[in-house]
């Protein structure tokens, strides 16, 4: 069960995120964003709100140990300070590669379950991608991140962190 | 007063550097120079003896010749803060160094939250930073 307060933060979260993506896409009709450009734009966003989070919401913790480490509180503190819970489950080949999936993802709840929105849904799913990329940037490492809809409102995100 | 701040970034150059007044400025840019190996060599493997390695504040980092006490700290986001002190300011104690490095952290978070501020630009906010630098400076007398 959820706070009054974490319902409303949600909801208010929600619907902030859906006007910025209307709004990147009406700017791109307007032509003031390059067409194709709009996904672009919603992962940067979230790459510079990622950076701030992982600031703040890392100013009290102990230092990391590992990547392991890092990906685990992105899972837990991180995903539940922001989307209000945790990553359901998360998967590592132990080299490079990361899975986050949640059964239940917070920009994908209000979706129809019919398979043509899938096409649709990446719109509302590259602020998070970013999200993830800033907060792990920000902590060092650099990575990729994108996200995968096999059936809504389920989604996986795959991080492949890149070595230098 | 006699203590002066500085903030590198994760790849060692400044952020912010405040000397105060009667320190000769290009003497507190070595000694922040100079204190990043120390730094660096700290939060290694290395390091894994002379520090804890799960704690952010550093301790002293290096002995001085010329009666100025250097602090270190490292956030989680590998930017750095170094204080140096004047060895004649007894009154100072762990503590104290402690939460001024608290509040630097602190403000610079705020910096990193401010939707204008570029990450990796100099500081120049006045308001949240420089200000808090300034106060904080003035107590350390």
């Amino acid at each position: 069960w959820k706070t009054k307060q974490e319902m409303a933060d949600e909801a208010l979260f929600l619907l902030l995120h859906n006007e910025m993506v209307s709004g990147v896409y009406k700017s791109a009709e307007q032509g003031e964003v390059e067409n194709g450009r709009c996904i672009t734009k919603l992962e940067n966003m979230g790459f510079r709100v990622g950076q701030g989070l992982i600031e703040r919401f890392t100013k009290d913790t102990a230092r990391f140990k590992d990547e392991l480490d890092i990906m685990k509180f992105i899972c837990k503190d991180f995903w539940t300070t922001v989307f209000k819970k945790q990553i359901d489950n998360l998967r590592t080949n132990h080299q490079s590669i990361f899975n986050l999936s949640t059964a239940k993802f917070l920009h994908l709840r209000k979706f129809d379950q019919w398979k043509v929105y899938v096409f649709c849904s990446f719109q509302y799913l590259a602020f998070t991608c970013g999200l993830i990329r800033g907060g792990l940037s920000n902590l060092g490492i650099k990575s990729i991140v994108t996200a995968e809809v096999s059936s809504m409102p389920a989604c996986k995100f795959q991080v492949m962190i890149q070595k230098l | 007063s006699r203590a002066s701040s500085a903030v590198l970034a994760r790849d060692n150059y400044p952020l912010y550097i405040r000397s105060s007044p009667t320190e000769n400025e290009l003497k507190f840019h070595y000694m922040v120079h100079t204190s990043l190996d120390v730094v660096d060599e700290k939060i290694s493997a290395m390091g894994k003896a002379l520090v804890d390695q799960r704690e952010l504040y550093l301790g002293l980092l290096y002995p001085t010749e010329d009666h100025k006490i250097k602090y270190g700290y490292v956030t989680n986001s590998k930017v750095k803060f170094v204080m140096v002190v004047d060895s004649s300011n007894t009154a100072l104690r762990d503590n104290e160094i402690r939460s001024m490095f608290r509040k630097l952290h602190s403000s610079y978070t705020d910096v990193m939250c401010n939707p204008f501020y570029n990450p990796g630009d100099r500081i120049q906010s006045r308001r949240a930073f420089d200000s808090m630098v300034t106060s904080m400076m003035v107590q350390v007398c």
